[in-house]
């Protein structure tokens, strides 16, 4: 086994655990916008979409990699912006029609 | 490893970081949002790094310095298509459709991450021997297990995602029924293709080289999602998407490894287990295993059984102005929503009804059960949506002692999850976790008819003396009680 292979398992193994501690403390309420935010992050897929992107040479390779880079950026784009939607709703207080339509900042 | 590669490493480092905080930022609403905010940043900067060292860096398969035409226009055409296909999607969509739109964006991102390991294998076997079989006997240098183990696992947990997502989507808009569909044989069929995954798998883990072999575990994979999410119902959603969740983070994970990029290991495994706890919160909250909600869910039309409990009741039905007479005189009023409530789009109905209640000098709260809705949580994002404040939404464990204190407990389209059968033995809900709706001490059921919920059984809190039925249609309902509580 390599040492890249070994330190690559290390970090796997380390942020499972980190993914664990993360996430038991998070209350019910927030459970879907966690969802959609964790979602939003596997999103990272993007960077390894690029890597392959930029090495294609034949068709194939090219073809594959465009339609990986369109998904991966809509699962980023896709999922952040709707977590931020979801999380813009939760109040502390009722917002009255008017003062919410002249403070709520644009997204 | 120059200084530019160094940095963009640092800068993928701190991407991860910036996943990590942000998620521990979503323990709270107050500042959730900004958790949210803080991991976009990271995955900016990861994406930007990582653009720029493209950019610069020789490419060895090239005879050019820095990216080429091509590679440019793929990935410029690729986040503009996608970018702009998930920014209007996730800007138009609906509050009650985000568990479909959120099983969509998994899905894409599975397939991309299957998609890596695919490209990835053919580009390594195609020097070897473009498209045919290298057997492991001839003593080729064939592709290293370090290499073809994660590709294997990101190839089967992608595809599975990708189509299981999508099934899931689907049927959470409705375009395919959202009743477990059950097909004769359905699985063995499922069982045959894990056999078929399992062989292809080794023989390639044994050291031969086969791209026919690789197509083979990917339209397996692919059919394999469809089988395992196909006998699912809708109520068992919330332990599908997060399990799939997982899945998918799992999957980018592989394709890390494949890569041997850090980042997406980190991000990759960070979701897998956060999902996976999300999947066993779900479960628990049913009293039942994932397995067991993998392999069929309940009550699929022809098993209905009775709760066995004390059968034939009297089911008493109240007047809208006996109901609003209940709610304005109430000191304590806890209003129990269900995906009932959801469907009718009656949560801002709902909460006109609580804001005029708590105007009169009534305490409102909302009791919510974990899997109300179609993905975890889903109810305080209806709700949250229709104005309510977050404080006044409370879990199960929260407010079960407090039902006691209730006046009135009013239900709206939630069912199974009230059921008191499940405190006893021997019935299909037996050992769920529920709400103690019959601990309050008047019942009013906002309710179309006598009919049974996922469970498929009769729920005795119907029957129960104290509760009083109102039969109608939950938003049009609400709306009636809102101008009776108005004509007091």
């Amino acid at each position: 086994m390599s040492t890249e292979l070994l330190a690559a398992l290390t970090v796997f193994v380390l942020a499972i655990l980190c993914g664990f501690a993360v996430i038991s403390k998070v209350p019910a309420t927030l459970h879907t916008p966690l969802m959609s935010g964790a979602n939003s992050i596997h999103g990272i897929v993007l960077v390894g979409s690029m890597v392959i992107a930029a090495s294609a040479t034949d068709l194939l390779s090219q073809v594959i990699s465009f339609i990986a880079v369109a998904f991966a950026t809509m699962n980023v784009v896709g999922g952040y912006v709707v977590t931020d939607r979801m999380l813009q709703m939760f109040r502390r207080k009722p917002v009255e029609p008017k003062a919410g339509a002249a403070e709520s900042p644009k997204a | 490893m120059d200084l530019l590669e160094s940095l963009v490493r640092i800068a993928w480092l701190i991407g991860a970081a910036g996943f990590v905080f942000g998620l521990m930022r979503m323990n709270s609403p107050a500042t959730a949002r900004n958790g949210n905010l803080i991991s976009a940043g990271g995955m900016a900067l990861a994406v930007g790094g990582t653009l720029v060292l493209l950019a610069v860096t020789t490419n060895p398969d090239s005879p050019h310095p820095g990216l080429p035409i091509a590679g440019w226009v793929i990935i410029l055409a690729g986040i503009a298509f996608g970018g702009g296909l998930g920014l209007y999607t996730a800007r138009t969509v609906k509050m009650t459709a985000m568990p479909q739109l959120v099983s969509l964006f998994n899905a894409v991102g599975g397939g991309a991450a299957a998609l890596i390991a695919i490209d990835d294998y053919l580009r390594l076997a195609a020097p070897l021997c473009a498209g045919c079989i290298i057997p492991a006997t001839q003593g080729i240098q064939g592709i290293p297990l370090e290499v073809s183990i994660p590709t294997v696992l990101d190839i089967v947990i992608g595809g599975i995602t990708f189509t299981g997502s999508l099934l899931a989507s689907g049927k959470l808009m409705g375009i395919i029924s959202g009743k477990p569909i059950k097909v004769p044989g359905g699985q063995l069929v499922t069982a045959g293709l894990a056999l078929i995954v399992a062989v292809a798998a080794i023989y390639l883990w044994a050291g031969n080289v086969s791209v026919p072999v690789l197509f083979v575990i990917i339209a397996a994979s692919l059919i394999f999602g469809i089988t395992m999410v196909l006998p699912i119902g809708g109520a068992d959603m919330p332990v599908v998407i997060s399990l799939l969740n997982s899945f998918t983070g799992t999957a980018v994970a592989m394709a890390g490894f494949v890569l041997g990029n850090d980042v997406l290991i980190i991000a990759g495994a960070l979701v897998g287990a956060s999902g996976a706890i999300l999947t066993k919160l779900m479960a628990d909250a049913m009293n039942r295993s994932v397995l067991n909600i993998m392999i069929g869910g309940f009550g699929g039309g022809e098993g209905t059984v009775s709760a066995g409990g004390p059968e034939g009741g009297t089911v008493r039905a109240i007047g809208m102005d006996d109901a609003a007479i209940q709610l304005a005189y109430a000191t304590n009023v806890i209003i129990v929503p269900g995906y009932g409530l959801a469907v009718a789009q009656a949560q801002h109905a709902v909460r006109e009804l609580a804001e005029l209640l708590e105007k009169r000098g009534v305490n409102v709260s909302y009791a919510i059960h974990p899997v109300a809705g179609r993905m975890p949580g889903h109810m305080n994002v209806l709700l949250a949506e229709a104005n309510v404040p977050y404080p006044q939404l409370r879990e199960m464990d929260d407010i079960n002692p407090e039902f006691e204190r209730a006046d009135v407990a009013l239900v709206v389209g939630a069912n199974d999850v009230t059921n008191p059968a499940a405190r006893r033995a021997g019935t299909p809900v037996s050992g769920m976790p529920i709400l103690d709706v019959d601990h309050a001490k008047s019942i009013i059921v906002i309710k179309r008819s006598m009919g049974r919920g996922y469970a498929g059984i009769d729920n005795e809190l119907y029957v129960n003396p104290k509760t009083g039925m109102l039969f109608t249609d939950a938003k049009q309902g609400l709306a009636d009680l809102v101008a009776a509580v108005k004509a007091l």
